[in-house]
């Protein structure tokens, strides 16, 4: 871990703000982590470098912007191990593809055990890992120890009995992925549109053939919607329904502090995720607020419930004063899985549902949302991904492995 | 945090409450008639407006009553009206 004065400069240019086009082969709504390398993969693996990528705001200013930023793969189900640790396969050489350092750092992610029926829940977890080729150990509690001394595991209200530990798990400079991203996808063409809001779609019959904005209408070959939190407000307007609703998350971050926090800790019992930025604030974060919620604001007993857990597994971080909290907009399925697939209208196309851990994916949802958008069909990856799951009852539930904040 | 205004007890912290989400949702009147995309849409499917919203809170911390208000879910207002039932979802 480093105590960060390596970042590199800026670079000259990082992407050019174009007036955009009457028509693209590809419109992507939403230019966040995953419209990003939508429009990466859609370049680099099909070919298409006629896309605009349309965002209300700025540029990965959204959850990009908000998330605590920890990646791992260690999912319990089939389908989601495959999709999360492709994912994770894409992040270990994304930034050389990129040419842009976004500090990658495999520090290793402990999921923390407190009662004894998680422990079962736990290990059968780092079982499945092991069967789908997905790197996970069971630690004891001396162990854990050796990984995070500053962990407090015996004297507490719920002692840590154990944990799940992914090596390959890690974190990443955010703002730094989508700006490597999105100044490649620049090279190669794609068209950044900040401040236009895609409001709805020009349709033909059951087809969609552009998208509608707040200064006028862009014609579109296809359509990804990549708008997390507010999908349902664009997929509302052609009457598709979809099992999403949208919560505030919160994180938080403190004062910039010497190393002490060597890896990524979540506990889904007391209710927090900690790991330390490398610039050196402490950065947590926990579970959505209840209610619905489009106001990028949380509640401060949301706040107040994590830091008490924080509190009392980091007895050090007692001392640490917080800088900030802030609050994004996440779009929470009722399986804890994302929806990635074609939609009942002709060129239009899904990637959402996210909730609380779409960041972790970015890589990995460009590489198959743009398969599926380039090819009109599923990815291999995302075909159990599709909405039509919500019909058959083909459910992926991750609701243990999605871990504390679903 | 939201302020939360329970009909019996008055306005109170949101802590003291539990949320139960969109309001007026029936179970189906004959469910071994619908076709398996209309059941699916009754057990997965929510409004999920940026605005006015109706929807249900129990007070677990006070009287324990479930009620019903309407929020702005991009402001957070609440007002105390009673929602309108709709006539379908």
């Amino acid at each position: 871990m480093v105590a960060d004065g390596n970042t590199p400069a800026p670079p000259e240019r990082l992407w050019r703000n174009p007036e955009p086009k009457r028509n693209y082969d590809v419109v992507i709504v939403g230019a966040g982590g995953h419209g990003l390398a939508t429009a990466y993969y859609l370049a680099r693996n099909h070919g298409i470098t006629d896309i605009a990528v349309v965002e209300r705001g700025w540029l990965a200013g959204g959850n990009m912007a908000r998330n605590t930023t920890i990646i791992r793969s260690n999912y319990l189900l089939d389908a989601s191990a495959a999709l999360y640790d492709h994912a994770l396969r894409l992040w270990e050489e994304l930034h050389e593809e990129l040419d842009y350092e976004f500090h990658f750092s495999q520090r290793g992610v402990l999921n923390l055990a407190h009662t004894e029926q998680e422990v079962r829940d736990a290990r059968r977890r780092a079982f499945a890992n092991e069967l789908n080729g997905v790197d996970a150990e069971w630690l004891t509690p001396d162990e854990i120890s050796e990984v995070c001394p500053i962990l407090n595991t015996s004297n507490l209200r719920y002692p840590v009995l154990g944990a799940t530990y992914q090596r390959r798990a890690g974190i990443a400079k955010h703002d730094l992925v989508a700006w490597g991203l999105a100044r490649k996808c620049d090279e190669m063409g794609v068209d950044f549109i900040q401040n236009r809001e895609v409001t709805g779609f020009v349709t033909d019959g059951d087809r969609v053939i552009g998208v509608r904005t707040d200064s006028g209408d862009i014609g579109a070959g296809r359509v990804g919607l990549a708008a997390a939190g507010r999908t349902t407000l664009l997929t509302d307007t052609l009457g598709l329904r979809l099992p999403l609703q949208s919560h505030p998350l919160q994180a938080m971050a403190t004062e910039i502090l010497e190393p002490v926090h060597p890896c990524v800790v979540m506990s889904n019992h007391v209710h927090v995720y900690t790991s330390q930025a490398h610039k050196g604030e402490l950065v947590l974060g926990a579970g959505v607020d209840t209610h619905n919620g489009y106001a990028q604001r949380g509640s401060v007993h949301v706040i107040e419930n994590q830091l008490a857990a924080a509190v009392e597994l980091f007895p050090v971080f007692a001392r640490a004063h917080l800088l900030r909290t802030w609050a994004g907009t996440v779009d929470v399925t009722p399986d804890a899985s994302p929806i990635i697939g074609p939609t009942p209208y002709e060129n239009l196309f899904v990637n959402c549902g996210w909730g609380t851990g779409g960041f972790k994916a970015t890589p990995g949802a460009g590489w198959v949302f743009a398969h599926t958008i380039a090819t009109g069909e599923p990815h291999p990856l995302n075909e159990p991904y599709g909405m039509e799951r919500f019909t058959s009852g083909a459910l992926i539930d991750e609701h243990g492995a999605a871990a504390v904040a679903h | 945090m939201l302020l939360v205004r329970c009909p019996w007890c008055g306005d109170r912290d949101e802590a003291e409450f539990r949320y139960g989400g969109q309001a007026d949702v029936d179970y189906p009147a004959d469910p071994h008639q619908l076709d398996d995309a209309t059941w699916g849409e009754y057990l997965f499917v929510r409004a999920n407006p940026a605005g006015s919203f109706d929807e249900r809170w129990v007070h677990t911390a006070g009287c324990r009553r479930w009620f019903s208000v309407v929020r702005d879910t991009a402001t957070n207002e609440m007002r105390p009206d009673i929602p309108r039932r709709r006539e379908s979802r």
